[in-house]
């Protein structure tokens, strides 16, 4: 039993840091494409983690440890996040560790350390990177708070694996589907916002107008730099699986059958991989919104997330 | 027990006496005080230890000559969690004021400062202690006279001043509002005694409850520092010492927390109509929501951090009220969660606002300013300072595996319980609220990501900073003892909550400790483990093990390397400070998108060259952030007493016969009423 959950945690974390920057790749891949270019090939970062590994980093002399350690609290948070989320087994061993506010929490331990890391280096690029990261996370918490909650009511659970073990059996289905459907919108708005996606950030962007995450960055290089991008692909990557899951987890393996456990890995990533393009052609469609329409568009993902809740209520009686 | 008591008593009131005795020899006053309040501390955490763990309450009281007066001691669980966290924050804040107080010597009297501290912390403890309702205002009126006196310790400076009296005026109105709620048990009751109080004769009819509800709130509310009654902190907590701050809100607002719990869930026991606890859970939502927002808006690091008790105490107002509502429809379980979170925020808060306090005023120490925009560059010169106040500000911003994190993630859960409660109005309502204490962490987040960040990292911004160096030795112990139990009460939560349990079964009717606790004590799980579980120490362990792995990849892929060291990059020219992003500029986007709460109003000021109007010669920019509690709310209430008391004047003619008659007059008019 013991032997089966390590091994299982060992799996998640390989599957986790193997497919990230493959989707990474693949949204960049259908962008070229839907631009009419050929583009870099989806395996793409692959190759750059393994270059910026190797390269020697410079670090600013005016930075103070916080700098230097903040890739690896980054990447820790990040992944642990990642532990808690059910990736192709409906039940992860670490379900015990923490529910879906564990997870949110994690992710912002990662956030607090990148935006102190924004403002260590002295330029002012990095203090806008991080005081727009700031007023962003700030803005995308409640809608993503209560969007989960809304569906954990659904399952009786705030625990992940509950809610995509239950949602997978269909046990707990309500007949009418849209506070799922409401919760899904809001969830999908939270995901672009909290990743650094188009319409909120640009991710291939380096003009100081539109940076947010890329100027909390912008002083990493070599190992660090590597280590900070790996964990915003596990980020992206963290989302859509809890959205996929959630939302659609069937096929997903509900036991530890060898053959369960295939399938549930190939469903996966076909899931993902889906999401993933639709990200990519959303991206090519739509133009990054100014800072201050932010809040509009995570206005509108907060009183879907409400409506949801209300929708839930009274469709129950 | 009892000599436990007693040894914290005669320790504290050692501490009161000793040092008027040694006057001239501030050095040895400084030893004397604030050495006994160590071991009153030290006395003071056993004694909570072992009030917490008897079975029955410790009882003592001295009878007095007063009618109605007795000095009744009653130490049942929830005194002793108080008198511990009490003596734990005490405790760290006197080993700490060893350090700091020479910077008084020569300015203040030692003397009075030092006895002041410890009858400070005398008449806390006794407050949380007192059985006997006159007992209690008497110690609760000393608390509060003993921490102005400690507030105008710096009174030559105008601002203190004023922050004293504004601080003596409403913690009075407030002690106004506390004699009333007593006084309407007394009406009901004829005794002063708690115990008569808890168990009286007859019930107080419902129209009366309702009265001491809401009397209670505003009097207890005035001093935990709840929106509205909130104005008094930001003055009162910057202007005192900074280890007297670190106490002030780190604990004394707590005893309001107390009184309350005391009240409601003791006095008032049993049923509350569903809006007391929904009362109480706006007021939370509120407090916490504005509470930090303020603080976002502030540079002066002491004022931001006593907006931040607005925060944390609307925090632990939230779990309180979310376990008064349960109350209410019968559902025990979830309203001794809400009461477990509640008081697990209480003194998580106590630990990590004492700490953050106490980093600020090493920072007020090295620099001379609470000025933050003149800081900056300090994690380099005052390294241990930084990484404590790292702690704290982690702590406080709620991200695991630290304390603030279980107990904020604790009220989560019970406000998210609501789908039991019948009623569709709450079953809304509590998400929602749960939804703004999500946005009020990230803020919090926000706020301390600006504090730290501007603080201590990049360079200097000012002169003070570039030539600070790290605080001594008794400083650093104060601090490094916040910053331990911090992490404990994050990562051992199964200690903790046991004990929380032990205060939280009489007052709600039932047990939870073996039902919150799963796991073999590895995970938090209210009220079933299907619902939620979070298990800190494994998260703790995760991070841990994750960053190792990530040092490994890194080791395998390309090698630990050294870096190389260069400038940063300032776009071609030497990077200055003045490149580096301001506290003012950090919260800009903040201030603007939430500019309806804020009402900023700014003033921009430019002087241009002649020859184009491209180029500022001179540039003034200031801004200002409406005070609105203020302006609308006591600034007329002010003006009409001042009004009246204008009108009152023609009475006041300075004639010695003149007042004698008024006395006169006034004695024959209450004899004829009584008749």
């Amino acid at each position: 039993m013991m032997l089966h959950a390590v091994l299982l945690i060992v799996a998640q974390t390989i599957v986790l840091l193997a497919v990230s920057p493959f989707i990474v790749g693949l949204i960049r891949k259908v962008k070229a494409r839907l631009q009419c270019r050929r583009g870099a090939g989806v395996f793409q970062p692959y190759a750059d983690l393994a270059k910026l590994f190797r390269k020697q980093p410079v670090v600013s002399s005016t930075t103070s440890w916080i700098f230097t350690a903040t890739p690896y609290i980054l990447f820790a948070s990040t992944l642990a996040a990642g532990l808690l989320v059910p990736v192709f087994v409906s039940q992860t061993p670490l379900n015990f560790a923490g529910n879906i506010i564990a997870l949110v929490y994690l992710l912002a331990l990662g956030t607090f350390f990148l935006i102190l890391a924004g403002l260590d280096a002295g330029s002012a690029f990095g203090g806008m990177g991080s005081s727009r990261e700031a007023i962003v996370a700030s803005l995308t918490e409640p809608a993503m708070i209560l969007s989960i909650f809304a569906i954990a009511l659904t399952a009786g659970s705030t625990n992940l694996s509950t809610i995509v073990h239950k949602t997978a059996l269909l046990e707990g289905i309500v007949t009418d589907p849209s506070p799922h459907l409401m919760a899904f919108a809001a969830l999908f708005i939270v995901a672009l916002a909290e990743t650094g996606r188009v319409p909120v950030d640009n991710p291939a962007t380096h003009l100081e107008l539109t940076m947010i995450h890329e100027a909390m960055v912008l002083e990493y290089s070599g190992r660090y730099l590597a280590l900070v991008e790996w964990a915003a692909g596990l980020k992206l990557l963290v989302f859509l699986t809890l959205i996929v899951n959630i939302f659609a987890p069937w096929g997903i393996a509900t036991s530890l059958a060898p053959g369960a456990l295939g399938l549930g890995l190939a469903v996966y990533l076909v899931k993902v991989s889906g999401l993933a393009v639709v990200i990519g052609v959303i991206e090519s469609m739509f133009a990054k919104l100014r800072l201050f329409r932010v809040t509009d568009l995570l206005g509108v993902a907060f009183i879907l997330a409400l409506l949801a809740l209300v929708f839930f209520y009274v469709l129950r009686g | 027990m009892t000599l436990l008591l007693a040894a914290v008593l005669a320790c504290y009131t050692a501490g009161t006496l000793l040092p008027h005795f040694l006057r001239g020899r501030p050095t040895l006053q400084n030893y004397v005080a604030h050495g006994l309040a160590c071991a009153a501390g030290l006395f003071g955490i056993a004694l909570g230890a072992a009030g917490l763990a008897a079975p029955e309450p410790l009882t003592a009281s001295i009878t007095s000559t007063i009618p109605y007066l007795s000095f009744a001691i009653r130490l049942d669980p929830l005194a002793a969690f108080f008198v511990l966290t009490i003596s734990l924050v005490g405790l760290a804040a006197s080993i700490y004021a060893l350090g700091y107080v020479t910077e008084f010597y020569g300015r203040v009297s030692l003397g009075a400062l030092g006895s002041l501290f410890n009858g400070f912390l005398l008449s806390m403890t006794l407050v949380v202690m007192a059985d006997n309702g006159f007992f209690f205002l008497i110690v609760w009126e000393l608390m509060s006279l003993l921490s102005y006196f400690l507030v105008v310790t710096e009174h030559e400076k105008a601002e203190v001043r004023y922050a004293g009296f504004f601080y003596l005026i409403m913690t009075h109105v407030g002690t106004a509002f506390i004699i009333l709620t007593f006084l309407i048990f007394f009406q009901n009751t004829g005794s002063f005694s708690f115990d008569v109080f808890r168990h009286p004769d007859t019930p107080l009819p419902q129209g009366l409850r309702t009265f001491a509800f809401i009397a209670a709130l505003i009097g207890f509310g005035t001093k935990a520092g709840i929106v509205p009654l909130h104005v008094w902190l930001p003055y009162a907590h910057p202007a005192a010492p900074s280890h007297i701050s670190a106490l002030m809100s780190g604990v004394m607002i707590k005893t309001a927390i107390y009184a309350l719990v005391r009240v409601y869930f003791d006095f008032l026991g049993g049923q509350f109509p569903w809006w007391w606890g929904f009362i109480i859970l706006v007021v939370g939502a509120v407090s916490a929501l504005l509470g930090v927002m303020y603080a976002l808006m502030e540079h002066d690091l002491k004022s931001l951090l006593a907006f931040h008790s607005v925060e944390n105490i609307g925090i632990i107002l939230m779990g309180l009220g979310a376990g008064m509502i349960f109350q209410t429809y019968g559902l025990k379980e979830f309203a001794a969660l809400g009461l477990l979170a509640g008081l697990y925020h209480t003194i998580n808060h106590a630990v990590f606002k004492a700490l953050l306090f106490l980093g600020a005023g090493s920072l007020l120490y090295a620099t001379h300013t609470r000025n933050m925009e003149e800081y900056g560059g300090l994690l380099k010169r005052m390294p241990w300072t930084g990484f404590f106040f790292l702690v704290g500000a982690v702590s406080i911003s709620a991200l695991p595996p630290t304390n603030g994190f279980v107990s904020e993630w604790l009220v989560f859960q019970s406000l998210f319980l609501s789908f039991h409660i019948p009623s569709i109005f709450l079953k809304l309502m509590l998400p929602l609220a749960a939804a703004m204490l999500a946005l009020t962490s990230v803020l919090a987040l926000a706020c301390f990501a600006k504090a730290f960040g501007i603080s201590f990292l990049a360079l200097p911004r000012s002169s003070h900073a570039r030539h600070a160096g790290e605080v001594p030795g008794s400083m650093r112990v104060g601090m490094a003892l916040l910053a331990v139990a911090c992490v404990v009460l994050g990562v051992a939560p199964m200690v903790v909550v046991p004990l929380l349990d032990r205060i939280i079964a009489p007052l709600a009717g039932v047990s939870i400790a073996d039902k919150v606790i799963a796991l073999d004590g590895w995970a938090l799980a209210p009220v079933n483990v299907e619902f939620s579980s979070l298990s800190s120490p494994a998260l703790a362990l995760l991070l841990a093990t994750l960053s190792l792995l990530g040092l490994g990849l890194v080791a395998a892929f390309g090698g630990l390397a050294k870096a190389r060291h260069s400038k940063t990059w300032g776009c071609g020219i030497n990077l200055s400070p003045r490149m580096e992003y301001t506290a003012t500029g950090f919260v800009q986007p903040i201030k603007r998108v939430f500019s309806t709460i804020y009402q900023p109003t700014v003033k921009l000021e430019q002087e241009f060259l002649e020859e184009s109007k491209y180029f500022a010669k001179r540039q003034q920019f200031e801004f200002h952030i409406e005070p609105v509690f203020q302006k609308y709310l006591y600034d007329p209430v002010v003006d009409f007493f001042l009004a009246m008391a204008g009108r009152l004047r023609v009475i006041q003619a300075g004639s010695l016969h003149l007042y004698l008659t008024y006395i006169f007059v006034t004695l024959v008019v209450l004899l004829l009423i009584a008749m």
